[in-house]
């Protein structure tokens, strides 16, 4: 009696405790399934990728938190591509060959994807890029899935050419660096200039480790453009801005900014506060913005960012980064499987709910509806990073769908006006 | 058709940069111009120079405040990493030559790993009244960061020059590196005038430094960009000449300048150690070197 007595209370302990483990912690029998990457954390892209990862990270945590894909937990392999190319080639080939992902997300940005494309081709994977320019118009990879906002240089080069155009504009200066992401874009918008009647006065590429730009401003300045249009990573950036803003660029001049990337990366703002304003810029998300779950996205990031202490604010790629987890967690949970085939049929043909809103692809991977914004600096004070949190910094000049308010021209008053 | 006023406003500019590239040359021509040592950790110091300007200067301090107070704390990194490298390396072996420069790397890549682990990678900017405005004359525009660079390389370069031809200790670190027996035999220690030669180069760091970050923003691996410019500059000087590495600052400046501003900045680092080559075709010991 006494032998089943213990018994009985032993059998009832164990179910007790089993029943108090969290859900989370319980997964189905089977190996994890691996998700592999490697992403900028040092280097001129280092900011945005450290950022990027957290958006990342947090859904993986998400998802494991409700019980993984498919039951099984999802592990996730990341390296430290450095910002460069040259570098990637060989982690893609140890996350494929060594580690035996099952799934690769993209590095951040264009000039580390590219050199992949030619490997996740061969090897008929799956790949979810992660804002790439135009790094598949070559390559023709069919299971290639690119969260960015944007499509060609239209959808990019548009609509500030178009802000130009309406303020009179008919001169543009463009300038970009010598590298695949500047290049696509400036030579997109150097398409789009000439087919709509831009008389282009001043057209030059600089080195990518260029630090200096007083030079090139002083020309540019010399040309007496009334657009400029700037392609450049977020280190030249900010040596661009802070030579624009000591050499200046004359009094005719309507509109600048254009493909600058860095200037949405909040340490990047604040170093440069009321040296921003005027710029028209593109940008992915800016406070006013709507989207279901991205305001409890946001909070829950400032959480960790400040703890491991990258970009407070995240709006240019966490969101996105998170998107991708969201993007992967749909059409596993549709078509029951990880196999990379089944999964590219399915992203093709299905339009995902994200925190960033609505992603559909168009036959190449790129996003079917852009959903690029421009927007100009306005009101930015020193060193100040909270002002960055309100709308009204960034007001969103174009499309007409997301317009907060109208361009302020010319450039010079736009600095200018509170 | 480039203007005369255009190309005037890019000799004038190439001044500036000229005197920016010589003052982050200096260090390394007192190093490895007069001392042989291949100091290639010398732009990794320089951005470490950056960095503590970057930190002090947060106190409210002006940045070439903070360089001038960082001084004497550079000059005795300077002695304790000579130290090192004599003991190790020079005092051992003949084969001081590769062994230094694996060591020397080893240290740029050290310094540069801790500045990310400490710092991050995102870039770090000072502020100051003279930063982000300029001087205008006329239609002319010189950011005062720019002048600022101008005077601190003046400075430094006249400071190094004195030094080295008025005073005892400084004629020694010229003798050291001519004829190291020699000396000894004057009665001074060769091994402790190289460890104060080179405690000097690294202070110059320090200051250098602060200017690099009045100049532009810096990032930990900063010092990549640096290292082929500052040994152009010194080698087109010739070997551990003052004077002649503003010299060869201001050629390397000026060319630059003419360059980006004619054929674009794509082709300046091209012709700057085309230059390079060419001096080294037809005067191997540099502009100033014997």
């Amino acid at each position: 009696m006494d032998n089943m007595r213990r018994k009985v209370i032993g059998t009832g302990t164990a179910a007790l405790v089993a029943a108090s483990v969290p859900g989370s912690l319980v997964f189905a029998q089977g190996t994890p399934i691996k998700i592999g990457m490697s992403m900028p954390q040092t280097g001129g892209l280092g900011a945005g990728g450290q950022a990027a990862l957290i958006g990342i990270r947090m859904w993986v945590d998400d998802v494991n938190a409700k019980g993984g894909l498919l039951g099984r937990k999802v592990e996730f392999i990341v390296y430290d591509d450095q910002s460069n190319g040259a570098n990637t080639p060989g982690i893609y080939t140890k996350l494929l060959d060594v580690d035996k992902v099952d799934i690769l997300i993209a590095p951040y940005a264009t000039n580390p994807t590219a050199p992949i494309m030619p490997l996740v081709k061969e090897r008929g994977k799956l790949l979810m890029g992660n804002f790439s320019f135009q790094v598949n118009s070559k390559v023709q990879h069919d299971m290639w899935f690119n969260n960015a906002p944007w499509n060609d240089a239209r959808g990019w080069s548009e609509g500030f050419l178009e802000a130009g155009k309406n303020a009179g504009a008919k001169s543009l200066a463009v300038f970009a660096a010598d590298a695949e992401f500047q290049q696509n874009l400036a030579n997109g918008a150097r398409e789009i200039a000439k087919n709509s009647g831009w008389n282009i006065v001043y057209n030059q590429n600089y080195p990518g480790n260029n630090t200096d730009f007083s030079s090139i401003i002083r020309s540019v300045r010399a040309a007496r453009p009334e657009a400029v249009f700037v392609a450049c990573y977020p280190n030249e950036a900010v040596a661009i801005m802070r030579s624009v803003n000591e050499i200046g660029l004359g009094s005719q001049v309507q509109i600048f900014g254009g493909g600058m990337v860095g200037l949405q990366f909040t340490p990047v703002m604040q170093s440069l506060g009321s040296l921003l304003n005027g710029v028209v810029n593109f940008n992915s998300y800016v406070p006013g913005m709507k989207f279901p779950g991205i305001e409890d996205f946001f909070k829950r990031y400032t959480e960790r960012a400040i703890a491991a202490k990258v970009d407070p604010l995240g709006y240019y790629l966490p969101p996105f980064n998170y998107a991708i987890g969201q993007m992967i967690e749909q059409s596993v949970n549709a078509t029951k499987t990880i196999d990379n085939k089944k999964l590219a049929e399915h992203m093709r043909k299905t339009e995902f709910s994200t925190i960033v809103g609505p992603i559909g692809f168009d036959k190449n991977g790129e996003r079917a509806k852009p959903r690029l914004v421009q927007t100009q600096f306005r009101n930015v004070k020193d060193n100040d990073l909270e002002q960055f949190r309100s709308p009204g910094k960034q007001v969103v000049v174009w499309p007409a769908v997301d317009k907060q308010g109208d361009i302020i021209t010319p450039f010079d008053r736009a600095r200018k006006a509170t | 058709m480039i203007s005369i006023d255009l190309v005037f406003e890019a000799v004038l500019f190439g001044i500036l940069l000229g005197c920016f590239y010589a003052a982050v040359s200096l260090g390394l021509s007192v190093a490895f111009g007069l001392l042989d040592v291949p100091y290639v950790a010398h732009p990794a110091l320089l951005i470490l120079g950056s960095y503590f300007t970057f930190l002090l200067s947060k106190t409210g301090l002006d940045p070439i405040i903070c360089g001038l107070l960082l001084m004497p704390v550079f000059y005795l990194i300077g002695i304790a990493l000579y130290r090192f490298y004599y003991e190790t390396f020079e005092r051992r072996s003949s084969d001081t030559g590769v062994r230094g420069l694996a060591f020397f790397f080893g240290i740029a890549f050290i310094i540069e790993v801790c500045l990310i682990l400490v710092f991050g990678v995102d870039q770090r900017t000072v502020s100051a009244t003279y930063i982000g405005s300029s001087l205008e004359i006329g239609e002319y525009r010189f950011p005062y960061r720019m002048l600022v660079a101008f005077c601190i390389a003046i400075f430094l370069t006249t400071l190094l020059t004195l030094y080295f031809s008025k005073t005892f200790n400084g004629r020694a670190i010229k003798a050291v590196g001519q004829d190291e027996g020699a000396l000894r035999l004057m009665g001074a220690n060769p091994v402790k005038i190289k460890q104060l030669a080179f405690g000097i180069a690294t202070a110059v760091n320090a200051l250098a430094g602060a200017m690099l970050i009045i100049v532009g923003p810096v990032e930990p691996a900063m010092d990549r960009i640096y290292i082929g410019r500052t040994f152009c500059v010194v080698v087109l000087a010739g070997l551990g000449s003052m004077s002649g590495t503003l010299v060869a600052g201001l050629i390397l400046g000026i060319s630059e300048s003419i360059v980006m501003m004619t054929f674009g900045a794509s082709w300046a680092p091209a012709v700057s150690f085309g230059l390079l080559l060419l001096m080294l075709g037809i005067r191997p010991q540099g502009l100033f070197g014997r």
